[in-house]
């Protein structure tokens, strides 16, 4: 299973514009990521924030719905966002071909 | 009795024999006693010293206090967090990057971690392939910029024909020979009071000389109308402003040929002249402000072989009568359509008149209400006959014969007011209006309906008469100083292509569609109203059936269109 697992990720890395993938758990320890540390604990904190806030904001809004993905669209590229109860999916891509 | 020494106590004991209890008590009076005098020592006060003022505060109240507090203020700064290190268990010694590398195996390991991340992986892979294949956001055909239109209209002037002598008079109407070589022009200054201020001519021009009238008509009054015969192309027939008509043959010279008679003719000016189709082909009809139409024959003008008042009345008993006639701005006559006219009245309806009717709403069976004002001019499309043009008050009208309450296709409202309106004969989509501002516009119907495509000014003064060519390149336009100026428009604009008819067809089918169904939408209201009105009587919704079924065709047609190209760019993505 564990073998599973990093042939995912590895295929998500191989997608076209990926950049970097990071796994980050419910306290900001990044697990697995692509980028380097600091980078990596970056992403983690303000990312982690983040999707805490936009998963509120699903929740309060109507209480039956609840968060399944974010982007966060930018000029040089797009984060993309899985959130799970204990981790959170991040993948930087590069979107201008 | 014995009596002891009063002690501390409050209590007095004293004892007695039985036998005399209860006998009253006697109390006895003694005085002060003396017990220490010190009298004052004088020899005192000098060891003392007066004190003199003495300040006292005396005050018999209750004393209190007063203490303040605030609160200690919070600062605020927003400032980013930098991030070091995420949030490590306490056991864990963060400088040590093997027990950070453990704790990291040991949740790869977990159950829960693995199901996490292959469930996200799949809706990250599905985004990403999103990403890869469009790019959802991106401002779409920027790449392609404006096309300019490939067709170039355009409009200049050739020819302007000025009105000899000094006197400018206003051209009141244009009409070309049958074969097109010449050019008739009534003038005629038309005050208020409808007096002549001076003798007024009207003009034939040969188009190519410009410089002097081919022939100068001197009729008695001002000519209102002046009109070339279609069948033969000597005779000319106008209408003038005492309400006669007569004739013109241009062989004969610049008198008229034949008048008709002061008593018989129309009682006020006689604005509108216009050939019919007739056998011998010298019949016309004539209107006026009066409000009656009358039909003439050249050869006996004398006296009118028909006359019509022109009093749109509501049932077939009342009687037409020339109190409540609409006078006539506009007249129109199709030669296709024998029996059939149309009039344009000052009030701005139009009324469609049948010559063979026998009752009063035989005889006017169609109304339209057309314009704010009087009608300018009304024409039917040479090729589409169901279809006609008015031009009154600020906007050009598109109307359909079957659509009663409304045009199917109008302009917008000018700045300016229109004068007059034709169409063009060649190409059939267009529209030629003249303004009050000099300029003549085309709208071309298939080209574009918000805007017209060409707009020329030709002069400053007002133009007031428009007559286009036969050959549909040239416009006559008349101006309110007497002068004729002859734009010649672009080729694409004076032809037709193969598709047009077909085009415009569909354009008219399609704006009359919509005006049906908005006519059916409106009575269905009105309805509705009178029956909450009339307090709910249960009528039977037959017309709703009648602007359903266009409403359905046209939904399903829509929603047909839409699933056709929906799967036409399926299939294209997929390739």
């Amino acid at each position: 299973m564990a073998t599973e697992v990093e042939e995912t990720i590895k295929r998500i890395q191989a997608h076209k514009g990926v950049m970097g993938v990071v796994i980050v758990n419910h306290e900001g320890i990044p697990i697995k990521s692509s980028l380097d540390n600091a980078t990596s604990v970056l992403y983690a904190g303000l990312i982690g924030q983040l999707t805490e806030k936009a998963r509120n904001v699903v929740r309060e809004m109507d209480s039956t719905n609840e968060l399944s993905f974010l982007r966060v669209r930018s000029r040089r590229h797009e984060i993309l966002i899985a959130p799970d109860r204990e981790f959170i999916l991040i993948v930087i891509q590069n979107t201008s071909d | 009795m014995v009596e002891k020494q009063e002690k501390v106590e409050i209590t007095y004991e004293y004892t007695r024999r039985r036998k005399g209890f209860g006998r009253q008590t006697l109390f006895g009076d003694h005085g002060p006693n003396l017990c220490v005098s010190i009298p004052s020592n004088p020899a005192m006060y000098k060891n003392y010293i007066l004190r003199n003022p003495v300040h006292f505060g005396i005050q018999n109240t209750g004393t209190t206090s007063e203490h303040w507090v605030n609160s200690v203020r919070a600062e605020y700064t927003s400032s980013g967090m930098n991030h070091i290190e995420g949030g490590w268990p306490k056991d864990i010694n963060t400088n040590d990057p093997e027990a950070m590398q453990r704790y990291r195996r040991k949740i790869e390991k977990d159950d829960a971690y693995i199901h996490a991340v292959m469930h996200l992986g799949h809706s990250m892979e599905h985004n990403i392939l999103q990403n890869n294949a469009v790019d959802m956001y991106e401002i779409y055909y920027s790449e392609l910029g404006t096309i300019p239109p490939v067709e170039r209209s355009s409009c200049h002037t050739v020819n302007v024909y000025r009105e000899p002598g000094s006197n400018r008079r206003p051209v009141r109407s244009l009409s070309w020979q049958a074969d097109g070589a010449r050019l008739a022009s009534a003038h005629a200054d038309v005050n208020f009071m409808r007096n002549t201020r001076s003798p007024q001519c009207s003009y034939i021009w040969d188009i190519e000389n410009a410089n002097a009238p081919e022939l100068i008509i001197s009729p008695p009054q001002p000519l209102l109308d002046l009109q070339y015969n279609p069948r033969d192309q000597h005779i000319l027939v106008g209408g003038m402003m005492n309400g006669q008509v007569g004739c013109w043959d241009m062989r004969r010279g610049s008198e008229a040929v034949a008048l008709c008679p002061p008593h018989i003719a129309h009682r006020d000016l006689a604005s509108n002249v216009l050939f019919i189709n007739s056998k011998s082909g010298a019949e016309f009809f004539s209107s006026s402000p009066d409000g009656v139409v009358k039909w003439w024959d050249i050869r006996n003008i004398s006296e009118p072989t028909d006359s019509m008042i022109i009093d749109p009345v509501k049932t077939n008993n009342d009687t037409q009568s020339v109190e409540n006639a609409l006078g006539i701005s506009a007249l129109e006559y199709e030669p296709t359509i024998p029996t059939r006219f149309m009039v344009g009245t000052e009030t701005g309806l139009v009324i469609g008149g049948n010559r063979k009717g026998k009752t009063p709403l035989e005889k006017l069976p169609s109304k339209y209400e057309a314009h704010f004002g009087p009608v300018y001019a009304l024409q039917r499309n040479p090729t589409f006959l169901k279809n006609f043009l008015t031009v009154g008050d600020w906007t050009a009208r598109v109307w359909s014969e079957d659509c009663r309450e409304s045009s199917i296709l109008w302009t917008y409202a000018h700045r300016t007011k229109l004068t007059d309106g034709a169409w063009n004969p060649i190409r059939f989509s267009l529209l030629l209006v003249t303004q009050w501002d000099g300029c003549l516009s085309c709208w071309d119907l298939l080209r574009r309906r918000s805007a017209p495509i060409v707009t020329a000014q030709l002069c400053d003064e007002p133009l007031l008469r428009l007559r286009p060519h036969e050959g549909g390149q040239l416009v006559a336009c008349g101006s309110s100083l007497g002068t004729i100026y002859l734009p010649e428009l672009s080729q694409n604009l004076g032809t037709a292509d193969k598709n047009d008819k077909q085009l415009l067809t569909h354009i008219l089918e399609r704006e009359n569609k919509r005006e049906r169904i908005l006519e059916a939408r409106m009575r269905e209201i009105r309805l509705r109203m009178r029956q909450d009105r009339d307090g709910g009587q249960q009528l039977a919704d037959n017309e709703s059936c009648v602007s359903d079924k266009d409403l359905e065709e046209a939904t399903t047609e829509y929603l047909q269109t839409v699933s056709e190209l929906h799967a036409l760019q399926q299939k294209s993505q997929q390739t």
